[in-house]
């Protein structure tokens, strides 16, 4: 084209890399800067310290502990939230009647910030399953779930899961309806009766898409905050390696703890920077692997 | 495409379904139905009722329906919640920050898509490449970079609107640049040569053009990061602050929340408030929102 100007390129350009380079890039840059100081939000003068900040998070039980929670809640819901979500796709793209309200209304959870579900599930458990478990007679509800430091792991994995699979679902269910009908008729008149068309015909076609939501599914959960803070807040107490941790402390909390809480920026950038890199090699490790399979399939 | 073919299939797995099994699926459909929709029903339900009515029973229906609306009076005059000042703070940066992240990206992109040299490949791969960068990793360099860079400009960017609405500008740029991206690459080059010749100077292409067509990507645009933006809490905590004078709804239930512990009554109504807007939206745009999301994710 003849009329191209360069400074149209530079002007329509600007605003957006502008915004992302200002935002992002000079901030991780500064950042990964930031994690050899002793950086405290205040000072403007830093003091290098070398790797002090990396390796004290090492040493730090309440961080371990934090770090093995994130890996156990990020594979708990992984596997909870694919299957239920994988379960509600095959209902709602049976015939059931009313399966668009359904659709909808699995949906609905998702639409809702984390933090405000929080505190309607932190209502949920320590009064009204407190309150059944009472009424009902039922042992296993006599203490909250959320302030045992045993199952409060699972009863947010349990929300994550209630919040999330409807959203996963709907990726699978645009999955299901891009493959052709007539396969799984087809399969259906050899002789394959249902959980076999479901596994053998429509998961293997629908690789791609679990490909996205495993992915979509791991960094969600760990990434964890909004809902971690209004929950839990990180408790009960509970014992590390005979120091006193915390319960449900995920790292993305236990990031923002150290630095704004304790006020020690440099050793929560250090954590945030591992945060990122084991971030970073989890995902590839993931879609790596799904790439592989499906290429198998 | 996607219609024709689940049709077809619904119609054939209608004849070939028993009306026994069929029966057994909708109750199934509806006790699961039921199941996620009960936390909110909870929360209607004791927002209906004064404290020591749910100290008493969380399960039960509220004696008297008008207690409801005492309690959203009494929240929305409280002045520890603020919620039309929360709530037109949370519009105005939703709306605003949707506008420019639209009209922005959409002008950037269309730049690296007719562009094809290689800056326009390295600025597209940096966006692509900065999705994987989660918010933690950044959130506290930002804070002081955006105080330092505030007292070199002048302009304060912390705890008012400017800084915020540059924030979410720069963290939605990756995803709605590349999405922009992947839809301009398909605008025939023709069609912008023709007006061109007619005389439409090269950005008057985009405005006249190109912008009309993008219409459905943008509001697939405007409602993954609608929905993150309305409901994000962690940016805004950093960079608006937890008192400052513009406060977002997820703010202000949290500093809610805090204030006033194990008060029930006071914080369901709160999160009720909250959640209203946005299932209200749901209810009239929910084919969009659903395709927008889904979209999104899927790209």
């Amino acid at each position: 084209m003849a009329r191209r100007r360069p400074w149209v390129n530079v002007l329509f350009l600007a605003p957006v890399v502008l915004a992302f380079v200002m935002v992002i890039i000079v901030p991780f840059v500064l950042g990964i800067y930031y994690s050899f100081t002793d950086f405290n939000g205040v000072r403007t003068t830093l003091t290098f310290v070398g790797l002090d900040n990396y390796r004290n998070m090492f040493r730090d039980p309440v961080f371990l502990h934090s770090f093995l929670l994130t890996l156990q809640y990020t594979v708990i819901n992984i596997v909870l939230v694919n299957v239920v979500a994988f379960l509600l796709s095959l209902l709602v793209t049976s015939d059931t009647p009313g399966r668009n309200f359904l659709r909808a209304g699995f949906f609905v959870p998702n639409l809702i910030g984390g933090l405000v579900l929080g505190y309607i599930w932190q209502f949920v458990f320590n009064n009204v399953l407190l309150d059944l478990g009472r009424s009902l007679g039922i042992a296993a509800l006599s203490r909250s779930l959320i302030s045992d430091s045993g199952t409060v792991i699972w009863a947010m994995s349990f929300v994550n899961t209630w919040q999330y699979a409807g959203y996963i679902m709907m990726i699978y269910v645009a999955a299901i309806q891009g493959i052709p009908a007539n396969l799984m008729e087809a399969a259906s008149v050899d002789g394959a009766n249902y959980p076999q068309r479901v596994w053998k015909i429509l998961m293997p076609m629908m690789a791609s898409a679990f490909t996205v939501t495993l992915f979509l599914t791991l960094t969600n959960s760990f990434k964890q905050y909004d809902l971690n803070v209004s929950l839990t807040n990180g408790g009960p107490a509970a014992l590390f390696m005979g120091k006193p941790s915390k319960a449900s402390q995920l790292l993305a909390m236990n990031i923002y703890n150290t630095a704004i809480a304790s006020k020690r920026w440099g050793d929560g950038q250090a954590r945030a920077v591992i945060f990122f890199l084991v971030l970073v090699l989890f995902s590839l490790v993931q879609v790596w692997m799904s790439k592989r399979k499906e290429v198998e399939m | 495409m996607i219609h024709a073919t689940s049709l077809r299939k619904a119609k054939r797995l209608r004849e070939g379904t028993s009306v026994s099994s069929k029966t057994v699926l909708a109750s199934v459909g509806f006790v699961l139905f039921i199941l996620f929709m009960l936390p909110f029903a909870l929360v209607v339900i004791n927002s209906a009722k004064e404290r020591s009515e749910i100290m008493l029973s969380p399960v039960t229906l509220p004696a008297n329906w008008a207690q409801l609306f005492t309690n959203i009076t009494d929240v929305i005059q409280n002045p520890n919640f603020s919620f039309w000042s929360a709530f037109s703070d949370s519009v105005i940066i939703t709306v605003v920050s949707l506008l420019i992240i639209v009209l922005f990206s959409s002008m950037g992109a269309w730049i690296l898509v007719r562009n094809k040299t290689w800056w326009s490949t390295a600025v597209f791969m940096a966006f692509v490449a900065a999705m994987v960068i989660p918010f933690q990793v950044v959130m506290f360099p930002l804070v002081q970079w955006l105080r330092m860079l505030g007292g070199f400009l002048g302009i304060p960017l912390l705890r008012n609107y400017t800084g915020i609405l540059f924030c979410y500008l720069g963290f939605g740029a990756s995803l709605s640049v590349f999405i922009f991206h992947g839809f301009i690459k398909g605008v025939p080059l023709e069609l912008e040569e023709a007006a061109n010749i007619d005389g439409c100077s090269h950005a008057g292409t985009f405005f006249r053009i190109v912008l009309p067509l993008l219409q459905p990507t943008a509001i697939t645009v405007m409602i993954l990061n609608g929905i993150w933006i309305w409901n994000d809490y962690l940016l805004p905590l950093l960079v608006l602050g937890p008192n400052g004078d513009v406060q977002t709804l997820p703010l202000a239930v949290s500093a809610f929340a805090g204030a006033y512990v194990k008060q029930w009554e006071r914080i369901l109504t709160s999160a009720l408030l909250a959640m209203l807007p946005i299932i209200i939206l749901f209810l009239f745009a929910q084919r969009y929102i659903i395709k927008g999301m889904v979209e999104g994710s899927i790209k």
